[in-house]
């Protein structure tokens, strides 16, 4: 058998990999309304507003409800103290400036 | 057509012979790109789903948060301010919420204690998340015991554990009455630590912040919108450890680039010659090249998404999970939903199989184009 067809033969198989693993996604997505839903519920009756993704530090665990004196929750100058803030940087809307401050 | 095809069959069975020829350092080529592949396809797939699933589940998320401001910081909101809030035309639905932060020695790990609207157990019972049954091994009828304000120990029956489908939002939840929670920190009866409201037009949402600044300015209001911006913008590829991933990443491809576009290897050169002097055109060579670049990169492009897809989707992304683990003593286990759009795919591509294949040509025609005899004297 010729090499090029062998080649075109492993893209092929490729190909059909990447298929697979997006009817998977798809599959998966179809399925996930009852776990979305269970998430969703908990939020509107507990009225939450974050993700529970970093709990050490109130601004990486409720980021959105962090107020401008985060940074320097323990004095001026402050370093960041926990790790996750290295992941989890400030929102977006903290950082908005709204007017020329000088 | 039939022709053309048939040649480029040819000179696609001889690249894979030529490869074949250096298996050991194509393998290792391969290899090294099919990785960094993996990692910058792991990195936005990764980035993607959580910020999609983030926005589909808060989405159900308060309208309104009110915090009140004492010298810049968020301090506990008098019930006084909800009668205000209840003035403002367009609000409904006004409460206040009690939440707050609790750190166990026993484990290291930090706490969401809340009081939920309508809490249907006993007083002196809570009801926990996933994340803080696991950390302290407590099941349903086992005594939790929480340090009060004043250093003395309260007994907790645990009457259930929420639902670990919804383990990304409530993992270090822990749910009880009103009551136990003022009792646990001394918190006096009328004040919340926030307000949440309703409104009931959502365009009317920002006039509506604007009128509670003007009745209460000692507030800061936090609309839904805000909420969902934040993590809309969370492990935004222009920050923290994922510009760092990229620009590791985007270094390596320079390397590889480099390696590549500072010119051919003796014995290339030589290859070159030989088919040259045998009477190969210089298009030849350019096709014989592009199909070597096309080769690894197409081999290492289509690998690497489908590795990143096994690696973010079917198991715990266990490239990512010591990173995002970091000190965490309470993290959620999660499985994000799939979450891979044609957009992210064509990105890759471009970033990964283009550099690579327009770096392979740039060489090869300089050494075509030069005289075979000088090329293989050389």
């Amino acid at each position: 058998m010729r090499k090029s067809t062998l080649f075109f033969a492993f893209l092929g198989f490729l190909a059909i990999a990447l298929v697979f693993a997006a009817t998977d996604a798809a599959y998966r997505r179809g399925r996930s309304a009852e776990h979305l839903r269970s998430s969703s519920v908990l939020v509107r009756d507990l009225a939450l507003t974050d993700l529970c993704l970093f709990s050490e530090a109130r601004y990486t665990r409720h980021p959105s409800q962090a107020d401008l004196h985060t940074p320097f929750q323990d004095h001026p100058f402050a370093l960041e103290h926990f790790p996750s803030g290295s992941l989890l940087t400030p929102p977006a809307v903290l950082k908005e400036r709204y007017a020329p401050v000088d | 057509m039939r022709p053309w095809i048939e040649k480029q069959r040819n000179i696609l069975d001889f690249t894979l012979s030529s490869l074949a020829r250096r298996k050991g350092k194509n393998i290792a080529l391969i290899c090294v790109y099919t990785v960094l592949v993996v990692l910058l396809a792991s990195v936005m797939f990764f980035t993607h789903a959580l910020r999609k699933e983030a926005v589909l589940v808060l989405r159900d998320s308060p309208a309104m948060i009110v915090q009140r401001m004492v010298a810049g910081r968020h301090d506990l909101i008098p019930a006084g301010y909800a009668d205000s809030i209840r003035t403002v035309k367009g609000v409904s639905a006004v409460r206040g919420r009690l939440w707050g932060y609790y750190f166990d020695p026993v484990v290291g790990a930090n706490y969401t204690l809340m009081v939920p609207e309508v809490f249907e157990h006993p007083a002196g019972s809570v009801v926990i998340g996933a994340g803080v049954s696991r950390s302290r091994s407590a099941m349903t009828g086992d005594i939790l015991p929480l340090r009060g304000y004043d250093g003395q120990l309260s007994y907790f029956t645990v009457a259930g554990i929420l639902a670990s489908d919804s383990e990304l939002v409530s993992s270090d939840l822990m749910l009880l009455s009103e009551q136990d929670f003022r009792k646990l920190f001394n918190l006096p009866g009328g004040v919340y630590t926030d307000i949440v409201l309703d409104v009931r037009n959502s365009r009317e949402i920002a006039t509506v912040a604007g009128k509670i600044v003007r009745l209460l300015p000692d507030t800061r209001p936090i609309s839904r919108n805000e909420v969902l911006r934040t993590y809309d913008s969370i492990f935004d590829w222009r920050s923290g450890i994922v510009v760092v991933i990229l620009f590791a990443v985007a270094l390596a491809f320079v390397i590889f680039a480099w390696d590549k576009a500072s010119g051919l290897s003796a014995e290339e050169k030589k290859e070159i010659g030989v088919l040259k002097a045998i009477g190969w055109e210089t298009s030849d060579v350019l096709w014989l090249k592009f199909w070597e670049g096309t080769v690894i990169s197409l081999t290492s492009f289509l690998a690497g998404i489908l590795l990143a897809y096994v690696h973010v989707f079917l198991t715990p992304a266990a490239l990512f999970e010591p990173v995002l683990k970091g000190w965490s003593v309470l993290y959620p286990e999660f499985r994000l939903l799939p979450e891979v759009s044609a957009y992210q795919v064509a990105t890759l591509f471009f970033l990964t199989v283009v550099p690579y294949t327009v770096a392979t040509i740039i060489p090869s025609w300089r050494a075509a184009t030069i005289d075979p005899d000088a090329v293989m004297r050389a």
